[in-house]
């Protein structure tokens, strides 16, 4: 059985960001666009946890992983209030639609 | 009188502080008069506006006495009363106050004008009764007793020009005073335009005589050479002040007081330095010359070319008939008594400076006897009595310049005196008889009004007498005087050279032109007031016969004109006014002096019959025919009486110049005044005979046998013919040519101008459209267009953002690739 090395989580985690940014970049729905996020920030978390496992020790990686999940769960709740705000504006959650700032 | 010259002291001087009352008591009545009159006629009435008017002459009159009384109590040598108000102007060496003086002249002058004056204004009061514009009538009557007051009282030039524009502007606006009548519009701005001709050469002359009196202290070597102490000249020149103070060397001793020698239009200093013979000014002024004349002959003619307009001299005199268009007490006063004797007064004025020039002096003598023999010609046979008037008095003021011409200065202001009675007293009769004709001046449609109007003939027959030159009146002593002097003299020169015979020639035409005044005075008397009334029935025909005048007549009885009903002495004067033009035609057949309504409401009253003119009038007459007859009192010869004559002693501090007579004897004196007195009788004898009681056919017959003769001097000679060929014609071609000249060239000038103006805005316009306006736009118009291509960047969505974000960042990570 092949060792698992840092690039394996490495190459996991470019997918998981390329993923997500993806997903951010090209869906239309508010709700995506915050899953979205929500990847690109794990695809974050699985990089700090490995680089704290193979190259510096300790927990000083977990514990940053532990704040940026906590982050997302905050920005995910303050991001669902937005797109509550924008349904409520403009009867959609198309991305699209909330342009006021364009003009 | 025997005057050395050399022994005259400069005038000393009365300083006074009320002779600014005697111009001013007028001038207040013309303004109130003016401003308010209108309304204080409407409000209460006329008696209000001439109970004004009367009272301002009368204390004016009464300043004026008082004045006298102060004069009389001084020494005859210091008989000069001054008053300065503020000086007016000041401009390097030319400066003046408004100032007034009263020498003995001047106070003479004050008292015609004020006495005759206030006797005119009175009886205005009866003869403009009727008149709707009263109240301008009397301001302009009031404004023109200033003005002349002005004219007499000034102390220098400036003052006597205002006053002597203002007489004219008066003059010009009594004369034109029913100004809807063309043809009276018409004579008042004749009048006007021929005294402009007058005051150009008395401007001239006043400029030259100013720039001589500084010549003689400033050196000009290209005029004229300097004699006359150059040093004093040059030390005074820097400092233009001193030129005042500077004294001649020898004049310092005159009487403990200096004299100002240099120039001046003060009266007081130009007689002191030229009429003192130690200051040299006289004897340095006779020998300059300009342009080859003898300066001090064409400084003397071209003051007198003013007088010549202001006096009606030849050939100026062409206004004065035509101002007979005026109402008839603004002849008596203006055209007869004080106006038109200014020109007279200010050669007498300037005495000592006509004395200095013989040339002069003979002109003006000359101008003199020619006006008085010519005027006095054609009023042979003028049929309008204020027309006979009219001549009459150019012919006495011709009178006056032979008196102030031959160097008899005295004898001249004196029959300017005596004139101012007896005419004043004639024309006022003429007024009063045309007053009781119901405004018919003709005298052919008169006669017998001896009957109707006792006062009225009474004291025209003594002016008579006293104009042709019996000794029981005035007019002889004035005449006389004048004629012998005329005889006399032999210092007078023609066109600078010696002349002796000049003195007696114009003796000849004098007495010619007196044997004619006596004449024409007498026929005017006869026709009016002899005879049958020829005007009593023919009132009645006269609106049948003559068209104009039927026209005219019903026009008044309709209520066309509202005011005339409603209130006939209050209307505003434009509807009687518009009865006049009406009537203009009319009236410019014989000038009748005629207003409207009142000849209508007249006939209605009288039915034809003259009628005696009222108190106010027949009071007036009275007073200046007994003056008239006393003024005789001042100038008994001194033939008779072994002494000076009155007014000679009195004028004679004002009258300094000592002009050469040669001496005759008393026998050949008595028999001049023996010739005058004949040449009377036979104009009165010939008169009698031909024109009592309007039965003689001789007149008749010899018009017919010399009708040609007649009819150029009933045509006046076709003088206003003659200036209407040269003078007005060329003018109103000039003006013509002119108008075309500015209508073609100098409007072809001006829009081309305008068109080049206009051909290099539209360039510029153009530049400024395509250049100017081209790059601004271009700016914008870039800013514009990159505004509208960048702003498609901004889409206003994250993802759009976010695509830059992410191609930025992979680009930041490229480069950081490639280039480490």
């Amino acid at each position: 059985m092949a060792h698992v090395t840092l690039s394996h989580f490495l190459v996991v985690a470019g997918l998981l960001f390329v993923l997500g940014l993806l997903t951010v970049l090209t869906r239309r729905n508010a709700v995506a666009i915050l899953m979205g996020v929500e990847l690109l920030l794990n695809a974050a978390n699985l990089n700090l946890v490995a680089f704290n496992h193979y190259v510096v020790g300790g927990i000083g990686g977990q514990a940053f992983s532990l704040f940026v999940i906590v982050l997302a769960a905050a920005e995910a709740a303050v991001g669902l209030a937005i797109i509550l705000s924008i349904f409520h504006t403009f009867k959609t959650i198309d991305v699209r639609a909330a342009d006021l700032m364009r003009e | 009188m025997e005057h050395a010259l050399n022994e005259l002291a400069p005038v000393a001087v009365q300083k006074v502080s009320y002779l600014w009352l005697i111009p001013l008591f007028p001038a207040v009545g013309a303004f109130i008069n003016s401003l308010f009159g209108i309304r204080i006629q409407r409000a209460l009435g006329k008696r209000a506006v001439h109970f004004i008017s009367v009272g301002v002459m009368v204390l004016s009159l009464a300043v004026a006495v008082r004045a006298f009384a102060e004069l009389y109590s001084l020494a005859p040598e210091e008989r000069f009363l001054q008053q300065t108000l503020w000086r007016m102007v000041t401009a390097d060496r030319l400066s003046f106050d408004l100032a007034f003086a009263l020498d003995p002249l001047s106070m003479m002058m004050v008292l015609i004008i004020t006495f005759i004056g206030t006797l005119i204004h009175v009886f205005s009061i009866g003869y403009m009764a009727d008149e709707p514009s009263y109240w301008r009538f009397f301001a302009y009557l009031n404004l023109f007793v200033f003005a002349m007051l002005l004219l007499v009282m000034g102390d220098n030039f400036a003052v006597m020009f205002f006053g002597w524009e203002g007489v004219g502007l008066a003059s010009y606006l009594l004369i034109a005073f029913w100004y809807t009548d063309i043809e009276k519009a018409k004579a008042g701005m004749k009048a006007f335009v021929v005294n402009r001709f007058g005051d150009f050469g008395f401007i001239l002359g006043l400029f030259l005589l100013f720039w001589t009196l500084g010549g003689v202290w400033e050196p000009r070597a290209d005029v004229r050479s300097l004699t006359y102490h150059p040093e004093i000249g040059e030390q005074a020149v820097p400092d233009a002040r001193n030129l005042y103070e500077a004294v001649g060397p020898k004049a310092v001793e005159k009487g403990g007081r200096s004299v100002k020698i240099g120039p001046t239009l003060n009266f007081r200093e130009l007689r002191d330095q030229v009429a003192i013979e130690s200051t040299g000014v006289a004897e340095h002024l006779k020998h300059q010359t300009v342009w080859g004349f003898a300066l001090m002959a064409v400084v003397g003619i071209l003051l007198f070319v003013g007088a010549m307009g202001k006096s009606a001299q030849l050939p100026l005199y062409v206004w004065l008939p035509d101002a007979m268009a005026g109402p008839t007490p603004v002849s008596a006063l203006i055209h007869a008594a004080t106006m038109v004797t200014a020109g007279v007064y200010m050669v007498a004025r300037l005495s000592y400076l006509y004395a200095l020039s013989p040339t002069a002096m003979g002109w003006v003598a000359i101008i003199g006897a020619l006006t008085a023999f010519f005027a006095a010609s054609i009023g042979f046979f003028q049929y309008d009595i204020k027309k006979v008037l009219a001549y009459s008095t150019v012919s006495q003021l011709g009178f006056m310049f032979i008196g102030v011409g031959v160097g008899a200065f005295w004898a001249g202001t004196y029959h300017l005196l005596t004139h101012a009675f007896f005419k004043a007293c004639l024309f006022l009769g003429s007024g009063s008889v045309i007053l009781g004709c119901h405004h018919e001046q003709d005298m052919r449609k008169m006669g017998g009004l001896k009957k109707h109007m006792p006062v009225t003939a009474w004291t025209y027959l003594i002016a008579c007498v006293t104009i042709a030159g019996f000794p029981v009146a005035s007019g002889f002593y004035s005449k006389d005087e004048i004629l012998w002097k005329a005889f006399c003299a032999r210092d007078l020169a023609f066109l600078g050279h010696s002349a002796p015979w000049l003195g007696p020639a114009i003796f000849v035409l004098g007495i010619l032109a007196a044997t004619g005044t006596s004449f024409y005075m007498f026929r005017s008397y006869y026709m009016t007031f002899t005879g049958s009334y020829r005007g009593g029935e023919g009132h009645v025909e006269e609106h049948d016969e003559d068209p104009h005048a039927a026209r005219s007549a019903p026009h008044h009885a309709t209520p066309a004109h509202p005011q005339d009903n409603v209130d006939p002495d209050l209307g505003t004067h434009a509807a009687p006014h518009a009865a006049h033009a009406v009537q203009a035609p009319h009236a410019a057949a014989h000038a009748k002096d005629d207003h409207g309504a009142h000849g209508a409401a007249d006939h209605a009253h009288h039915g034809g019959v003259p009628h005696e003119s009222p108190l106010s009038i027949t009071f007036v007459l009275v007073v200046l025919a007994a003056g008239s007859v006393l003024a005789g009192l001042l100038g008994i010869p001194s033939l008779w009486s072994h002494t000076e004559p009155i007014l000679e002693r009195w004028l004679a501090p004002s009258l300094p110049a000592e002009v050469h007579f040669e001496e005759f004897s008393h026998s050949t004196e008595l028999l001049f005044q023996f010739i005058g007195v004949a040449a009377a009788t036979v104009g009165w004898f010939f008169a009698r005979l031909l024109f009592k009681d309007g039965k003689s056919p001789v007149p008749a017959r010899l018009k017919r046998r010399f009708f040609s003769a007649w009819t150029v001097v009933y045509n006046k000679y076709y003088v206003d013919e003659a200036y209407h060929a040269l003078v007005v014609r060329p003018a109103l071609f000039l003006a013509r040519f002119l108008f075309w000249f500015d209508q073609h060239v100098i409007d072809w000038l001006v829009n081309f101008v305008a068109w080049l103006g206009r051909l290099l805005a539209s360039i510029d316009g153009a530049i400024d459209t395509y250049v100017v306006d081209g790059a601004v736009n271009a700016v914008a118009g870039v800013t514009t267009e990159a505004g509208r291509a960048l702003r498609r960047i901004e889409t206003g969505r994250i993802t759009t953002y976010l695509y830059g974000l992410t191609l930025g960042s992979l680009l930041v990570v490229l480069i950081n690739f490639l280039f480490r």
